[in-house]
């Protein structure tokens, strides 16, 4: 144990030097084979918790997670008894790193509404591992995010990416990991007032992209006037060879269903369904189409005339049809950041116990914010769960996960342990006497 | 436009321009004569058509005689008459609450943790309640013949939890621009409007609050693109087919001001002032102190007579601030805004009875307290505008700690559903930060403070014999996430019952329609 902490210790950056040096260049360097033993394990899964199991991972990837896991040899071993060994999880549809403060425009890169780009737009290069949210949310166990673009001009926002939260530059896990299209009431006003006009815009689109393919030098994709542009085009052509995923808002039952009816005239589509408030109402047919979801996960309000049918057994309703579900913070406020996933998971447990709803088991609950989300972007064998080979993304809770109480006490992400202070920890500390001393509060 | 709004629902807060509608106030018909006795209780409500001179007519008979003076020479009374007398000048509630606490029977839960809202928690614990009042709390209590018997073992009985921000009713759902009535961003000085004005009594969100937040009472507030947004109402949560209906009675108004980023943008982006904070803090203080003169003509009007001075809307309001009949709920974010906006309290001679949001109130607790004003605060939101950049999650603790009145609130129709959550997790960020809060003091800043802070803690807000019967019996320990009510009473009336499909609201806009019934 005292090996272990000593370890931890030079594993750690120190916080004030990170802070003065920025962050590490990348996280390339591994730190050997790391052994969590006693905890409560969480794989992330799906399945139920594990007492007293034990978690591996070298050189950034997972060994082994579970019950009679044996220590290598020359390991770190780290004593989480009494503690909660989890999957770091993934946030399910996110603006991390593309936003410094959302109502601030200057800091927001989420949407372009002035651009003439639409599919071609890849937000990769825009994201910012310094942005306080990355720190933020870390320390609330998030681990990795589902990153999109959101509608501009065109009812195609552009393509979104997979990044760590991990304290290094080294951020983009995936880039254009999928393509983001709104077809619902948001797909309506975009491409000028109905729904119709957003299918006649996607086919069109689709249509000039298939152009494209067989005539790249005839295309007209400069015009100033041109719906599509060159590279709004290629990205169309990934999205209809099934090479990107398309991640698509709907939330009404009737839209869904028009949604997965997509697929009679592109059959190569990957579809994902984004919101899906509504989506109990056709759960089956979600199933049957092989379908991921990633939900709002608590929404029970009729917000619009396409969630009407809106409630908390949305998710549990979906699941028990079979269909592959993460959470997100779609639909609702995400003003307490990522980390309120966690929260969402625990309230999914919670209606099981309540007459007439759907809720899940634990397990389950937490596979939405683990490989829930990841196998719907497609990820499930690199992130989202802490089975071999993943990446070793763990987190050490004091408590039950999704507890309200609870709170991680060591991140790792690609198996390196992470700083556990953020800007808003920094701001507590100074602040816990809330009068000025000897000096200003400047100088604390 | 982008795709943002259909994926979040956005606080009225964050998007005060939202509401762009003009909505014409339609001026009253007559003027209501209200008399209240000593308590402020309203005793009777006569109508009279022929506005404030007729009012002072009226209300001759209570008062005794004037002195005399010189008259002007406009005056068309006949003689000098004496003053109304104070208050009564016009009438302070002309839209008066018509709710009646539904019947309910006398009922015994027992066997439970009962947290008592006054900071106690009862292990074992039982609570009696019978004519829409608590009777008693304790241990051993024993039923009235005929009382409901609940047993409560693994349960938790507490106060009903009362939400200080709300929008419920003025930005229902569903959220389309027909509905959109909580800013009347038309004009930076809106004291005239009355939120209960705007308040559709349909919307499906009072059910969700009441089933799956164990909300009793809430306070539905203007939004925030005004520095002075209008009155504010406190709602008993019971449908009702109209505001009346709900409005809790006897609750003092609120007036809901907002300083900071919001009222400079909407009015900045349209060339008009305030475009800066100290343009705010300017038409802040002009109003004020045309408030200040408005309330000396009719202070005066009402003691010595003579002819009544002209009515304006806006201005009574504003009167009321100035004599504490109306408490001031004012959106700030900043600290050092906050600390002038309380200067500027004192410099017109009002109170600022809470800042709602108040994400840095954790840097200056100790002048909240000195100034004995309330904070209202989330849980966790941070980052989401420049002025919540530093929010922290320690907020509400590290008031708690400096001993400043602070309280939990939601601006929020999801959140509203899960404030105990939020306090739970207040509760661990305090922890984190090395201070603990009790079971039973923690529940202080779900009931009893919000009541404070909206003047109604002597009648609801925790679980003291005498007060009203607003209780939540939880299925589990309500700090847990795994926790969900299971009985809601409102006024001993029980109005939601996990296990009974038919005590669960079904409001008129979700009747007939998708998912009308189902579990939420």
């Amino acid at each position: 144990m005292k090996r272990a902490l000593l370890l931890l210790a030079t594993m750690l950056a120190s916080p004030a030097a990170a802070q003065t040096a920025g962050l590490p260049q990348s996280n390339t360097l591994r730190d050997g084979t790391v052994a969590i033993t006693g905890g409560t394990v969480a794989i992330g899964d799906g399945s139920a918790p594990i007492q007293n199991g034990t978690v591996v991972f070298r050189d950034g990837r997972i060994v082994a997670a579970g019950q009679g896991v044996a220590v290598p040899a020359g390991a770190t071993v780290i004593d989480a008894a009494g503690k909660w060994v989890a999957a770091g999880m993934v946030a399910g549809f996110t603006d991390m790193g593309l936003v410094d403060a959302a109502g601030v425009g200057e800091s927001n890169d989420s949407s372009a509404n002035n651009s003439p780009f639409g599919a071609g737009i890849d937000i990769a290069p825009a994201i910012n591992p310094a942005s306080i949210a990355i720190a933020n949310e870390r320390l609330g166990g998030i681990t990795r995010a589902i990153v999109s673009p959101r509608g501009g001009d065109s009812i195609f926002a552009g393509q979104g990416a997979v990044i760590d939260l991990g304290n290094d530059i080294d951020i983009v896990t995936r880039a254009r990991a999928f393509q983001y299209v709104e077809l619902g009431e948001d797909g309506g006003r975009i491409a000028g007032g109905s729904r119709p006009a957003a299918y006649a815009m996607l086919r069109d689109l689709l249509g000039q992209a298939q152009d494209y393919r067989r005539s790249p030098a005839a295309f007209d994709g400069r015009g100033k006037d041109a719906l599509l542009k060159r590279a709004d085009a290629q990205a169309l052509l990934d999205v209809l060879d099934g090479k990107t995923r398309l991640l698509v808002h709907a939330e009404r039952a009737s839209d869904i269903r028009a949604v997965l009816g997509l697929t009679a005239t592109y059959p190569a589509l990957k579809l994902v369904l984004l919101g899906a408030t509504e989506g109990w109402l056709v759960a089956r047919e979600i199933a049957a189409a092989r379908v991921p979801v990633i939900a709002s996960a608590l929404a029970d309000l009729p917000a619009s005339f396409e969630q009407l049918a809106a409630t908390e057994s949305n998710v549990g309703r979906l699941r028990a049809a079979g269909v592959e579900v993460g959470i997100s913070t779609v639909g609702a406020n995400d003003a307490p950041g990522e980390h309120v996933l966690a929260q969402f998971a625990g309230n999914l447990v919670a209606i099981a116990k309540v007459p007439g709803h759907t809720g899940l088991s634990w397990g389950e609950a937490f596979r939405t914010v683990a490989a829930g989300p990841a196998a719907a972007i497609g990820m499930e064998a690199e992130i989202g769960s802490l089975r071999p080979g993943r990446r070793a993304d763990v987190v050490i809770w004091d408590g039950d996960p999704l507890e309200l109480s609870s709170a991680p006490t060591q991140v790792f992400i690609d198996g390196r342990a992470q700083p556990m202070d953020s800007r808003q920890t920094r701001l507590r500390d100074r602040y816990l006497q809330p009068q000025e001393d000897t000096l200003p509060k400047a100088y604390r | 436009m982008n795709g943002l709004e259909g994926l979040r629902l956005p606080s009225p807060d964050n998007f005060a321009q939202r509401a762009e509608g003009m909505t014409g106030l339609d001026k009253p018909a007559g003027l209501p004569i209200v008399q209240r006795n000593e308590k402020g209780d309203r005793m009777k409500t006569r109508w009279s058509r022929a506005g404030a001179a007729t009012a002072a007519v009226l209300a001759l008979a209570a008062c005794t005689g004037g002195n005399d003076r010189p008259r002007s020479a406009n005056e068309t009374a006949p003689k000098r008459e004496p003053g109304p007398g104070l208050g009564k000048g016009y009438a302070h509630d002309p839209y008066p609450s018509t709710y009646r606490a539904y019947p309910g029977v006398a009922t015994l839960v027992r066997n439970a943790t009962v947290i008592d809202g006054e900071g106690g928690l009862i292990q074992n614990g039982a609570v009696l309640f019978a004519d829409g009042k608590v009777v008693a709390i304790g241990q051993g209590l024993d039923a009235p013949a005929g009382a409901t018997v609940i047993d409560a073992a693994g349960k938790w009985v507490t106060p009903g939890i009362i939400d200080i921000h709300s929008h419920l009713g003025d930005y229902p759902s569903p959220g389309v621009q027909a509905n959109s009535d909580g800013n009347e961003a038309t004009d930076p000085i809106t004291a005239d409007v009355w939120a209960e004005h705007s308040v559709w009594p349909q919307d499906p969100g009072f059910g969700r609050a009441l089933m799956n937040g164990g909300v009793t009472t809430l306070q539905i507030l203007p939004g925030s693109a005004n520095l002075m947004g209008g009155r504010s109402v406190v709602l008993k949560n019971v449908y009702s087919r109209t505001m009346q209906g709900m409005k809790f009675p006897g609750a003092p108004y609120g007036l809901k001001m907002a300083c900071g980023e919001n009222p400079k943008r909407v009015y900045g982006g349209r060339n008009r002032k305030p475009a800066t904070r100290m343009g705010n803090v300017a038409v802040d203080r002009a109003t004020w102190a045309r408030a200040a003169a408005y309330k000396r003509k009719w202070d005066k009007y009402e003691v010595d007579g003579g002819t009544a001075p002209d009515r304006d809307i806006a201005m009574d309001t504003l009167r009321d601030v100035l004599s504490g009949e109306i408490l001031i709920q004012n959106h700030c974010y900043r600290a050092d805004e906050m600390a002038v906006v309380l200067d500027m309290a004192k410099e017109f001679g009002y109170k600022v009875t809470a800042f709602h949001h108040a994400v840095e109130a954790y840097k200056i607790g100790d002048l909240l307290k000195s100034n004995g004003t309330c904070a209202a605060v989330w849980a966790d939101w941070y980052g989401f505008k420049m002025e919540s950049y530093d929010g922290i999650g320690a907020n509400l603790a590290l008031l708690e700690k400096a001993g400043a009145c602070a309280t939990i609130h939601s601006d929020d129709a999801n959140g509203i559903q899960r404030l105990n959550q939020e306090v739970a997790k207040a509760r661990a960020y305090g922890r984190k930060a090395g201070f603990e809060i009790s079971d039973g003091a923690a529940w202080k800043w779900l009931s009893l403070g919000p009541a404070k802070a909206l003047g109604i803690a002597d009648r609801t807000g925790s679980l003291v014999a005498g007060k009203m019967a607003d209780v939540v019996l939880w299925n589990g320990n309500p700090y847990s996430v795994y926790t969900r009510p299971e009985k809601v009473w409102v006024d001993g009336a029980l109005l939601y019952d996990a296990n009974d499909p038919k005590r669960r609201p079904v409001s008129d806009f979700e009747l007939g329609q998708p998912g009308s019934g189902d579990v939420k």
